[in-house]
């Protein structure tokens, strides 16, 4: 997801009873479905999580501008730029709102810029895939924001107050990213011959990638255990795929693609597809930082936080010369 | 508020948090809506209608730097709400009207 292989104590869920009154009280809340408030007492793992976990999604969200903002000069309609722009603008807006999530558990947004830049924190795998095509503008909103929404919705009953409140801005604007990516989809498959190849060639590229997304499966994971007690993650990664495969696959079959699986196949009784699972070697090796753009994409996101150096001082200094101006008039 | 339990220490370089309220559409009180940075406060008003109204959510915005916020500790809650929950008679439901009274 846009958090992945977040890694808690990894001493395993402690009972209510193992804990101190506190703890336990700060538990029975969470279980009682109450939301935690950045003034309120927390276990230090509880922080800690977060603060990788909402990092790690904002910085998904700066980053994952790059994809799309690489194509905005060469949308092929005035509208089409116009949409993707806002499109990418939602983006930026989203990291916003998380960082600021973030930082209510006391941590800086520079400093979260600085883990980013220097490697120390994460972001998505599916960001570090090139956009090649145009077609790919409409695969990554189909199916890499439609795989977000999946990860977004549930978090929205996550029980840190501002992280939720959080993901409900970010949900309400995530369905316009969704739809404008399966409209160009839709076009692209109405067109000619060349446009069909070029939107299959987006699917077959973007499918195992948006698969790889939710992450392995977590089903006998600690961290996700401690995770999913602390209602910081409210779904396996197996349930998200599996949810995010059965609402994927008709949508392929409208549009008149095939899905790159040849394995796949309704299952009536489980009520789903069963599908082929993406290549965990490739996925940790893209975490590791050897995907095809990972070297690209931090040096992009580096040279503008350098670039804007001047800017941010620039106007710090303005700030300052003003309220001094002020004072003296005073 | 979303201001943090011990802010984390300021850097030098880093811009001020505001925290945002906005008035929507219907007449209703500003409501808190989220924080962002800016070096000042009219940057953080041009800031904040790019960030959080950027699909008509608004017609009124203010920033409020979060260091001049002053919030109830979390420790008070029962301090400060607690002897509410005794005056159950400050809501209408306490008194029964006769059914032959109408509506009141
Ligand atoms: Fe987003
Ligand atoms: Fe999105």
């Amino acid at each position: 997801m846009y958090a992945q292989m977040i890694q808690s104590t990894g001493k395993g869920v402690k009972s209510l009873d193992e804990m101190d009154p506190t703890e336990r009280a700060f538990q029975e809340r969470i279980d009682a479905g109450g939301k935690i408030e950045p003034k309120d007492w927390m276990p230090a793992g509880y922080r800690k999580n977060l603060i990788r976990q909402i990092g790690q999604h904002a910085h998904s969200e700066i980053i994952g501008q790059l994809p799309e903002g690489n194509w905005i000069t060469r949308a092929p309609t005035l509208e089409r730029k116009a949409i993707l722009l806002a499109k990418v603008q939602d983006e930026a807006g989203h990291g916003l709102y998380l960082y600021c999530a973030a930082e209510t558990l006391g941590i800086t947004r520079d400093e979260m810029f600085e883990a980013l830049n220097e490697g120390r924190m994460k972001y998505s795998s599916i960001f570090n895939y090139p956009t090649l095509t145009w077609a790919d503008m409409g695969a990554v909103g189909w199916l890499v924001d439609g795989a977000a929404i999946m990860n977004q919705v549930p978090l929205q009953r996550t029980s840190y107050g501002p992280y939720a409140r959080a993901m409900v801005r970010i949900c309400k604007e995530e369905s316009f990213h969704q739809r404008q990516g399966f409209d160009i989809m839709m076009k692209m498959c109405a067109g000619s011959e060349a446009q069909k190849r070029m939107a299959q060639d987006a699917l077959n590229r973007f499918w195992y990638p948006s698969l790889m997304m939710f992450g392995p499966s977590d089903a006998e994971s600690v961290h996700s255990a401690q995770s999913m007690a602390w209602k910081i993650k409210m779904n396996t990664n197996d349930e998200l795929r599996q949810k995010f495969v059965d609402q994927t696959v008709p949508q392929a079959e409208y549009l008149g693609l095939t899905v790159p699986d040849e394995t796949i196949k309704w299952n009536d009784e489980k009520g789903g597809y069963d599908f082929a699972e993406p290549d965990w070697t490739e996925f940790y090796d893209v975490l590791a930082g050897n995907g095809p753009c990972n070297h690209d994409r931090l040096e992009t996101r580096k040279q503008a936080w350098d670039d804007g150096a001047w800017v941010r001082e620039g106007m710090l200094a303005h700030a300052a010369k003003k309220r001094t101006a002020k004072v003296a008039a005073e | 508020m979303n201001t943090p339990e011990k802010a984390a220490p300021k850097r030098t370089g880093e811009w001020p948090l505001f925290e945002v309220f906005i008035r929507g559409q219907h007449g209703l009180s500003h409501r808190h809506v989220g924080s962002l940075h800016a070096p000042d406060a009219e940057m953080a008003i041009k800031n904040a209608r790019d960030v959080y109204t950027r699909r008509n959510e608004g017609v009124s915005i203010w920033v409020v730097e979060a260091e001049a916020i002053h919030a109830s500790a979390p420790g008070e809650k029962e301090a400060l709400y607690d002897p509410s929950n005794d005056k159950v008679y400050r809501h209408p439901t306490f008194f029964d009207v006769p059914e032959e009274v109408g509506h009141m």
